[in-house]
């Protein structure tokens, strides 16, 4: 029986961070919440990503994962909440919360009319990233783009538009990357190199991730904690790897659908 | 100051990878001098008044491409990121809305300045237009359209961020809208009353009436011309203030993460 989350989801949060406690805070979620007209889009979520932790945000289309993201990216106005980025206030402290914020979509690709290089050069500066030059050469080489460098990003097929995105979300080393969906367009081996590079980027550095996929299986493999979402709340937190056990499923895919399909059910379980 | 150059970068980036982008800030200047240098030169030869039509006629075009220029510059560095779809990028990014106006208006100020020295010569060489005769005027005669451009070119890309990307036709006339009320061709007491009231309000009407004053001996008036600039001035803070409140719109709505669908409903 799948169980609420605010009922055995706490409880089970609770023994998971007791575990497991994150020795810093790189995103602080709380309360957030936010209405179109009668709509309700996100209701009232809280969440934290920690130092050097991969955070899965799971759901199905239309949960309010993609509202979320652009919520903590500051190009959406929560109704209400909080967001802070490392103790920065993205509200009140916009620039500098964003500064150490980066992110990777495929709904937001990188003006095609400019090479790879032109791009990273002008967000680099937007970043503040220092060493510009070496970090651009470090990052074209790490995600296999040096053949691409001087090629107008438009041209490129979209799986190397992917990679592309991912090289400007790791321009500034950020603090907290979001990345929404973004092995979506890869094939198997390029997926399984950028999960390869996002996990070094989370284990090497101090910065945390949160990272949307419907790929069950990916999520299982690189996450260290998921958050189900379904009608912009969160309904399940914890280990994807014995999660679906402990709510009595044999796969995440099988608890993703359960999610997906019966909300209700789970509320009242 | 890097993010504000990154927005100039982009500019830059953008002119020297494709020649249309290019030739766009020379060529209509390049046929507005050219026809209406030739235009003078017939009038000049047509009437018996004695009276030199290239410094009235042929510089106040020069002016008025000038102001023109500037006010598309900053449209057209706006459309650009409109066009390539780059909101989301931009503006999920530290980048604040003072430095994304001030790349617009540097990126606005180099193109102009290319297509100013370009009628220069082109109206010196070819038509005999001599600036000389504007002596040190010339100097805030420009700066009072210059701050006029970027105020109304901010006001254009507000209409678009608003109004979504079909609304760019909107900015093209804009210039040839308020023409009538500056004077550029003919002094403002030609105009009805009413159209007369409006051209007190609109800077680049000091500017010509100043010009032709020079060029018919008189004196410019040094108050209207302050006043042109003033302001012009002001409408920037007003352009800037809309600009902000449409922005702070957009991010209410969600319309700048997905700005391709025009609108949130």
């Amino acid at each position: 029986m799948v169980k609420f989350r605010s009922e055995a989801g706490s409880k089970m949060k609770q023994s998971l961070r007791s575990q497991t406690i994150p020795p810093l805070k790189v995103l602080s979620v709380i309360g957030l919440r936010k209405v179109y007209g009668d709509t309700v889009a996100v209701d009232g979520i809280s969440f934290d990503v920690g130092s050097k932790e991969i955070v899965g945000l799971l759901g199905p289309n239309g949960a309010g994962k993609t509202t979320t993201i652009n919520m903590i990216l500051g190009v959406l106005e929560p109704s209400s909440g909080t967001i802070r980025i490392e103790d920065l206030d993205i509200e009140t402290d916009r620039s500098r919360a964003l500064e150490r914020t980066n992110f990777a979509a495929v709904y937001a690709p990188l003006p095609g009319n400019l090479t790879l290089y032109q791009n990273l050069r002008i967000f680099g500066l937007l970043y503040g990233v220092k060493g510009l030059s070496e970090r651009i050469e470090v990052l074209l080489k790490q995600l296999d783009l040096v053949t691409f460098r001087d090629i107008k990003c438009g041209v490129l097929s979209s799986g190397e538009q992917t990679r592309v995105g991912l090289a400007k979300a790791l321009l500034n080393d950020p603090q907290l990357l979001l990345l929404d969906e973004p092995t979506a367009s890869l094939d198997p081996a390029t997926a399984r190199d950028m999960r390869t590079k996002i996990r070094e980027f989370a284990a090497q550095g101090t910065g945390g991730v949160l990272w949307t996929s419907h790929n069950m299986y990916e999520v299982q493999e690189v996450c260290d904690r998921v958050l189900f979402l379904s009608h912009g709340k969160i309904l399940l937190e914890g280990d994807p790897k014995t999660l679906p056990g402990e709510y009595g499923k044999e796969t995440l895919e099988e608890l993703f659908i359960t999610v997906a399909r019966e909300p209700l059910a789970l509320e009242l379980g | 100051m890097s993010r504000t150059a990154a927005i100039v970068l982009r500019q830059y980036y953008l002119m020297r990878g494709n020649l249309s982008r290019l030739l766009s800030p020379v060529v209509w200047v390049t046929i507005d001098i050219v026809l209406w240098g030739f235009i003078t030169k017939y009038l000049n030869t047509v009437t018996s008044s004695g009276f030199n039509f290239v410094p009235a006629l042929l510089g106040a075009v020069l002016l008025w491409d000038f102001f023109s220029r500037v006010m598309h510059g900053v449209s057209m560095a706006f459309l650009e990121d409109v066009w390539s779809r780059n909101f989301l990028n931009l503006f999920a990014s530290p980048l604040s809305l003072s430095q994304y106006l001030s790349g617009l208006v540097l990126t606005a100020i180099a193109t102009s300045v290319v297509g100013l020295i370009v009628m220069l010569i082109l109206a010196t060489t070819m038509f005999g237009l001599s600036f000389f005769t504007l002596g040190l005027m010339l100097v805030p005669f420009l700066f009072v359209l210059f701050l006029f451009g970027i105020a109304l070119g901010i006001f254009g890309c507000t209409i678009v961020l608003r109004l979504g990307p079909a609304s760019e036709w909107f900015i093209w006339p804009i210039p040839a809208l308020i023409s009538p009320f500056v004077g550029v061709f003919y002094p403002i007491s030609t105009l009805p009353q009413w159209m007369q009231y409006l051209s007190y309000v609109l800077p680049p009407s000091y500017v010509f009436e100043g010009m032709r004053a020079i060029v018919l001996g008189g004196v410019v008036s040094g108050r209207g011309l302050f006043c042109g600039g003033w302001l012009a001035v002001l409408y920037i803070l007003l352009g800037c203030w809309f600009f902000k409140r449409t922005y702070q719109r957009a991010v209410r709505t969600g319309l700048i993460a997905r700005y391709s669908a025009e609108s949130i409903s």
